[in-house]
């Protein structure tokens, strides 16, 4: 008899623990948001301040390969940026492709060649080899990008827009310098630079 | 609740199910195991994905530069640092045809043994002489000077220093003058 009770105890009830190990694998997997891949993938240079970027009024000029994309955050914003856009380059964009508009990632076409992008399918975006938002003096629709979304959030949210730079680690000086004049001809004086994480003791 | 009722489509065979009433409880060590495995990552994964971010405010850019110009600096607190390609770093202190005492062009490497033990050390002594002057908020003033060579992650790492050693004051200029020049390309 003693042997038996013994053998009983020997295992633990592990019901009540598996319960509470999905119940919270649940809540992680629903709460994590399915990263949406980058149309522009670039390596960031690592840092150790660690100041995060805001969730929303933020929009972000990548720069890498001598392109540069653009992406905004919030739905309203970027149809409203979109419909701004358009009426600038009388590029008329029906609803259906402001919706597709507010819900893709950052791009990086002329706005003459944003329909097409509009139209593809995610997959295909990213093999596009969408050549980069112009930036030149003659034609500069990064600035006017700028310009329309701070408008957009200004209207919608009532918010000074954040602009954040993401550069690769390798892209040369110039065309970082390039962006920074840009922002700066629209006095936009502070912005932020996106930086990976680096250990304490750099 | 995880016990199999394997009692049940036994009928009349009691001692044949008894038998069995040893693997009546499923082992749930593995299921447990690879739950918590999997909340890890994901926990991990939600925390870790935000990105990380530096602030950088620049000066105001004013098309009508002589305003700004006149601007008096004591060249005992100034240090500028010039980068080059391929991670080329040289610093200077004071003004580059009579530098001060210690303050003579200079290479250096980027990282804790490098650029950052000298902008302590300079550091500290700005920090002593604007003391001896009467003047202890009177910190040190860095002058940053990216070549068209130099790459985005010289300015995040110089940047970053700056933010590391805690420097009062730095800028970011662009204007290069040819002494300037031919002393990052190499004497």
């Amino acid at each position: 008899m003693a042997v038996k009770m013994s053998k009983k105890a020997a295992s633990i009830d592990m019901t009540a623990m598996c319960d509470v190990a999905f119940l919270l694998l649940t809540f992680f997997i629903l709460t994590a948001t399915a990263k949406i891949p980058e149309a522009l993938p670039v390596d960031t240079p690592a840092s150790t301040v660690q100041t995060k970027l805001p969730e929303t009024d933020l929009a972000t000029i990548t720069i890498g390969k001598g392109k540069v994309f653009f992406d905004l955050k919030g739905r309203e914003i970027r149809t409203r940026a979109l419909e701004l856009m358009g009426q600038k380059y009388g590029v008329e964009f029906t609803e259906d492709e402001k919706t597709k508009f507010a819900l893709m990632e950052g791009f990086g076409v002329p706005i003459e060649g944003l329909k097409s992008i509009i139209a593809m399918k995610a997959s295909e975006r990213s093999k596009a080899g969408q050549p980069g938002v112009p930036k030149d003096s003659l034609d500069n629709q990064l600035a006017e990008w700028v310009q329309n979304s701070r408008i957009a959030n200004n209207e919608i949210n009532q918010k000074e827009l954040q602009i954040a730079i993401k550069g690769d680690a390798k892209e040369e000086y110039p065309a970082i310098r390039k962006v920074m004049d840009i922002l700066q001809d629209q006095k936009i004086n502070s912005f932020s630079l996106v930086t990976g994480l680096r250990g304490k003791n750099f | 609740m995880a016990e199999l009722n394997t009692g049940d489509g036994g009928g009349g065979k009691d001692k044949k199910v008894r038998s069995k009433k040893q693997n009546s409880k499923v082992d749930l060590t593995a299921m447990v195991d690879l739950a918590f495995l999997l909340i890890t990552f994901f926990m991990l994964t939600t925390t870790l994905s935000k990105p990380q971010s530096m602030n950088l405010g620049l000066p105001d850019k004013d098309d009508k530069d002589t305003k700004n110009k006149d601007i008096k600096v004591d060249e005992n607190r100034t240090m500028t640092i010039l980068l080059g390609d391929n991670d080329k770093l040289v610093r200077y202190v004071g003004l580059l045809a009579t530098p001060v005492a210690g303050g003579t062009p200079k290479d250096f490497a980027f990282g804790k043994g490098g650029i950052r033990a000298e902008l302590l050390s300079r550091k500290a002594s700005v920090l002593a002489y604007s003391t001896a002057k009467g003047k202890p908020k009177n910190g040190m003033i860095v002058i940053i000077k990216p070549s068209k060579k130099s790459n985005y992650r010289n300015l995040v790492d110089i940047l970053d220093e700056m933010a590391i050693v805690d420097v009062p004051t730095y800028a970011i200029v662009n204007d290069f003058t040819p002494e300037e020049q031919k002393l990052l390309e190499g004497k």
